[in-house]
């Protein structure tokens, strides 16, 4: 009970005093789980659109294994990507591998499925009240897909901050294929990963509530300038 | 929605751009003493280099050296950097400084190994009573020499009963778990020295010479490798054996004791 309270009084103390290391690391989360929440969506909201409203062969395959990559183990994903952009590895010439890019790599992997998944079954719903309206009115199918993106947005706002929530929790992978460098790769989960390792609790709950902190404000922050859950707003 | 997209990518991609950078992958305990944020701003001061450390345990840190994903790599199990010498990857093995291990166990020590006079009799006597020992298991220099001396006494972990739980995980993290169980532990000094859930624990044993670990700077081979920095790696090198590095390195304490002992030779 002790720990949690030190931890909760280091928390405290690391923002009031603004220490540097927190700021730049914490700054370097929301970098690399931001970048891959933009690069995950802009692939996985059209993509879970599409797959609600097409109709094709392996549809029932797809989705399946879609649902299934939502609980993709990050270590493995790490791993594979390290293998990749490893010097040894296929993509080694681009000189990648601990970097906060090969972090974004891997997150936008782990991510995608998550955004994609909920993506889908939310417009598969909002489909089934659109489809008749879309249908007789001959719209494209790009059209289509624009407008259920556009109607559906409060449910790909939560498909988004799930994959946000993934990836700014997430520390397996970016463990794996960042390194946790100091001043170069080093974010709020793998410092706490590190903390721990030292046995300095206080300072690894401290980074902790750091960290949900800041998930929070991110959210917040989205709903506010979404305009949500305003006066008579649905 | 370009705009966007542009200025996300500029974000990605700014994070590439760095000073001359050398990677190193160290052990744990280098970092977990508390000596690397001792050098580390001096090598950069005396050498403009960045040095990037990834702390891993040694047997990652063969793997990484291997591959070529590192500059240089400063570990301790003598066997494992011989033959990774003898296999081409890396260019020579510079001892640079020693610590030593030390074995640490619940302060009311039932199996009573601070009396012992060895630390084979040491283990031996945890492994007759059936006290619980916690190990590395992680393929790491510590978890090595600990098979090392299992060896020594005769004894081989891979017969032993539930007593013996081999975690897998880091010095930090073993020891949290020793912590949680009151069990026995081999660990190095200065992780020792520096953990901070010591809970029961204490140091019980030390001292035995067939303890000390002797840290060595590994150059990766750029002959194998010719991306790596292999002029950084070599003004590092001549940096750790300097004068200077030789000071600062006796001088660093924790607690009033001195963890590491220079003896870097000649190569």
């Amino acid at each position: 009970m002790t720990d949690i309270w030190q931890g909760l009084v280091s928390a405290f103390w690391l923002v009031v005093t603004l220490d540097a290391d927190l700021v730049e690391i914490t700054l370097r989360s929301l970098q690399v789980s931001l970048s891959a929440l933009v690069i995950a969506s802009l692939v996985a909201l059209p993509f879970g659109t599409w797959l609600a409203i097409r109709r094709f062969r392996f549809r029932r395959t797809t989705i399946a294994i879609l649902n299934a990559f939502m609980g993709l183990p990050p270590v493995v994903v790490g791993l594979l990507v390290y293998l990749l952009l490893s010097r040894s590895g296929p993509f080694g010439v681009l000189g990648l591998l601990f970097t906060p890019t090969a972090m974004i790599i891997a997150q936008v992997i782990i991510i995608t499925p998550l955004i994609a998944s909920i993506t889908h079954q939310a417009m598969r719903e909002l489909w089934a009240e659109y489809h008749d309206l879309l249908i007789s009115m001959n719209i494209p199918s790009r059209a289509r897909i624009w407008t259920l993106i556009v109607d559906g947005r409060r449910a790909l706002l939560t498909a988004a901050l799930a994959g946000f929530g993934r990836a700014i929790g997430e520390v397996g992978a970016i463990m794996i294929v960042g390194g946790n460098i100091d001043h170069a790769t080093r974010v709020l989960t793998t410092a706490i990963a590190l903390e721990t390792g030292k046995g300095d609790f206080a300072l690894a709950l401290g980074l902790g509530f750091v960290l949900i902190g800041l998930a929070v404000s991110v959210n917040l922050i989205i709903h506010a300038l979404s305009g949500t859950e305003r006066g008579s707003r649905w | 929605m370009i705009r966007t997209l542009l200025t996300s990518l500029l974000i990605v991609f700014a994070g590439m751009t760095q000073a001359e950078t050398l990677r190193m992958a160290v052990t744990t305990s280098f970092n977990n003493s508390g000596l690397s944020d001792v050098l580390l701003p001096v090598i950069k001061e005396d050498t403009g280099l960045d040095v990037q450390l990834l702390i891993v345990g040694t047997g990652q840190a063969l793997r990484l050296g291997e591959a070529g994903d590192v500059d240089a790599i400063l570990v301790h199990s003598k066997a494992s950097e011989e033959a990774f010498v003898a296999g081409g990857f890396g260019t020579h093995r510079r001892e640079i400084m020693y610590n030593d291990f030390v074995l640490i166990g619940p302060d009311s020590d039932p199996a009573e190994i601070a009396k012992a006079k060895t630390a084979a009799d040491a283990l031996t006597l945890i492994a007759t009573g059936q006290h619980s020992f916690v190990s590395r298991g992680d393929d790491s220099g510590t978890h090595k020499k600990e098979l090392a001396l299992w060896a020594t006494a005769a004894l081989d972990p891979a017969g032993f009963e539930a007593w013996y739980n081999p975690v897998g995980a880091g010095m930090g993290a073993s020891l949290n778990t020793a912590s949680g169980l009151g069990a026995y532990i081999m660990a190095d000094r200065a992780s020792w020295l520096n953990f901070g859930n010591k809970g029961t624990l204490a140091l019980l044993f030390s001292g035995d010479p067939v303890l000390f670990n002797q840290y060595a700077y590994i150059p990766i081979n750029p002959e194998r490798h010719p991306h790596v920095n292999a002029a950084g790696a070599t003004s590092l090198e001549t940096w750790l054996v300097s004068d200077k590095a030789r000071e600062l390195i006796n001088g660093y304490t924790v607690a009033g004791e001195a963890l590491f002992t220079f003896n870097a030779g000649p190569k």
